[in-house]
């Protein structure tokens, strides 16, 4: 079911049973008459991140607090592993899942190690493999442990904590990690720093993780799928970013993804799968008349002057030429707008926004001229993104029911 | 030897203290020992006689009273803050709040025309007088323990009684233990009234000083529970910085 997905993902594969899975759940709270969470049915993948993102108030942390029974449900099961956990021991079911929350959390009576060996110590596990697995982890989420280990929650600085909050989650190695919030609050740099390192171990260890933001573009960022909620944790629309992206459901996505939601789109998209059309160029060494002729055969208004190597070099317009007999490496302008193939069409377009020629040139490792992206090619990209995802949704594939994704 | 460094570190005055305590009972020794004294007197400030066991009873009435205090206290605290026995915190506060606010001589007189003149009755009077410091500061301190620590130890699987021992009471531990301290001063203070109904201590030397007006003997009793006051203080005080979890 993925003609257009050209990345399909190993979450589509291997979704034969969901890791999670909630079925009918609801929450009530006594003395409140509408539900916190109201009849939600949601399938989580093996090792997908989910993220379920919302306005304020609209259940999200609930719903991911019922999935540990942090929170117990009114109604519904939830179904862990294909085991019903609705009525097990919640103590013994939370020691199988990594939880993160914003505020972290950490012990301050405790050193980092023993933070670390929370989870461990729980489960009874030996002296020695406790410690071997806490400097594991402190290593694994970037923090020295012969410098951190012995050091208290204190004297860590708000990044260092929430990594140590992670590795602490990550204790006994859980297959799944609830995180609520966890880069919330935290400066921007830093936390788009942790993201990134987040990511990455992600696409090493393959949890199944349930996310839960207020930011629809850390949503977009950490998601393999988002779950956009409204009141009473309802679906609005539950896929792949770049699909809700592409094709907002209803008005409330639409605001809730908010304004430029195609140049975000941009972000899933890669140099390299986008098919480009041919550019005039020209060696450095040919003469003015030679460069006027090949301008003048081609529809575009400038040349990309290439060296002995096809590296582009400069920009030459008509304006430029017969002017001077200076040579065609001494015209026009420097090339500055210079993409790799694995760039994404976000980082491509503001590459051509500040390009002389409103173009970008794509680049092998050697600096050899791949091709040029034109503005056209974007457009086509977005046109073919918005067409592909309502047919997408008209034949029944995308959701806003619970489904996994793209496997109908 | 590293506590102590640490100790001298933090406070000063928590080294000079036990100094000048020992200072001014050297001081006060001297010149009691050497002071002309009349028959009364000389019978009053007998050391092996008299004032070395009031003395000893003192300190008994102190740590006994603040040992069922901690007893009481300390439990009632923790069963107070559970989210079952909330509703209990108010009315039992209010009824440990009337505890200290009923006068210390009315309490012990009501107690020994019921129980009787005897070490145990003053106890139990200072007991109930003290329970109130510690009750309160248990509950404050385990309630100003950040929720968030306990929601992400309860989060990875800490059963509610494990959250209870490794988090919460640690965590709690310095308010409480100041509340001891101030149970402790107030115990100290309290003993000196125990001789009103048999409980000796060391209000007996203050009370004979009074009643035949030896000024002597009124202020060699004073000054005793004067400085055994600061000395139980100095002890609260490094029990308190020696017990207080590390990383704080």
């Amino acid at each position: 079911m993925s003609q257009l997905d050209d990345n399909t993902t190993q979450v589509d594969e291997t979704a034969t049973e969901p890791m999670i899975r909630l079925d009918q759940v609801s929450k009530i709270y006594p003395d409140q008459e509408i539900p916190a969470v109201e009849t939600l049915s949601l399938d989580i993948a093996r090792g997908e991140v989910l993220v379920l993102v919302g306005p304020s108030g609209c259940g999200k942390s609930t719903t991911l607090r019922l999935i540990n029974r942090m929170i117990e449900p009114s109604s519904g099961r939830i179904i862990f592993d294909g085991e019903d956990v609705t009525s097990i021991n919640p103590d013994l079911l939370r020691r199988r899942i990594g939880y993160v929350i914003q505020q972290i959390g950490l012990f301050p009576h405790m050193t980092i190690a023993d933070n670390v060996a929370t989870v461990p110590r729980l489960l009874g596990w030996k002296k020695d493999k406790i410690r071997t697995r806490v400097d594991e982890l402190l290593d694994m989420v970037g923090l020295e442990p012969s410098q951190y280990r012995d050091r208290y929650p204190k004297e860590l600085s708000g990044g260092q904590a929430q990594r140590c909050g992670v590795a602490r989650a990550l204790g006994a190695d859980p297959e799944v990690l609830l995180m609520d919030e966890p880069f919330g609050a935290i400066d921007p740099i830093t936390r788009d720093r942790l993201q990134n390192e987040f990511l990455r171990l992600q696409s090493e260890l393959k949890k199944t993780i349930v996310f839960v933001t207020h930011d629809i573009d850390e949503a977009m960022k950490m998601g393999d799928r988002i779950a956009i909620l409204k009141d009473r944790s309802q679906i609005a629309q539950l896929d792949k970013p770049e699909h809700i992206l592409a094709y907002p459901v209803d008005d409330f996505v639409d605001d809730f993804i908010g304004s430029g939601s195609t140049l975000k789109g941009l972000s899933f998209e890669r140099v390299r799968d986008l098919e480009l059309a041919p550019y005039p160029t020209i060696r450095h060494d040919a003469g003015h008349a030679q460069a006027r002729r090949v301008l003048d055969a081609a529809p575009q208004r400038w040349l990309l002057v290439l060296d002995e190597l096809d590296r582009p070099l400069r920009w030459v317009n008509e304006s430029h030429l017969d002017r001077t007999d200076r040579p065609l490496r001494d015209l026009g302008h420097p090339v500055r707008a210079k993409v790799e193939p694995n760039a994404t069409l976000h980082d491509t377009l503001e590459a051509m926004l500040t390009s002389m020629a409103g173009c970008a040139c794509v680049i092998d490792k050697r600096g050899s001229l791949q091709g040029v992206v034109e503005i056209e090619a974007l457009t086509d990209v977005i046109r073919r993104l918005r067409t592909n995802a309502r047919k997408h949704y008209e034949e029944g594939n995308g959701s806003v029911a619970p489904t996994t994704g793209t496997t109908a | 030897m590293a506590p102590g460094i640490r100790l001298l570190r933090g406070n000063i005055g928590l080294a000079v203290a036990p100094i000048v305590i020992a200072i001014a009972g050297a001081i006060l020794a001297v010149q009691v020992g050497n002071a002309e004294k009349d028959f009364s007197e000389a019978s009053a400030l007998q050391w092996s006689e008299k004032l070395w066991p009031q003395l000893r009873r003192h300190i008994e009435l102190t740590l006994w009273s603040t040992f069922w205090v901690l007893i009481i206290a300390i439990p009632l605290g923790i069963i107070l803050t559970r989210p079952r026995f909330k509703f209990l915190a108010g009315p039992v506060l209010t009824v440990a709040n009337s505890g200290q606010a009923i006068p210390a001589y009315g309490l012990l007189v009501l107690l020994a025309a019921w129980l009787g003149t005897q070490f145990s009755t003053a106890v139990l009077a200072f007991t109930i007088f003290a329970i109130l410091p510690v009750l309160r500061n248990t509950m404050v301190g385990l309630d100003q323990v950040d929720t968030s620590v306990i929601e992400a130890g309860r989060g990875m699987g800490m059963s509610r009684r494990r959250a209870l021992v490794s988090i919460e009471l640690p965590l709690a531990v310095p308010v409480i233990l100041a509340g001891v301290r101030t149970a402790l001063v107030i115990n100290v203070g309290m003993a000196a009234l125990a001789f009103l109904i048999g409980g000796g201590g060391l209000g007996e030397t203050i009370n004979s000083g009074l009643k035949l007006q030896r000024d002597l003997t009124t202020f060699t009793g004073a000054a005793m529970v004067a400085l055994l006051a600061l000395t139980v203080d100095w002890i609260a005080a490094v029990a308190e910085r020696l017990l207080r979890p590390r990383g704080l």
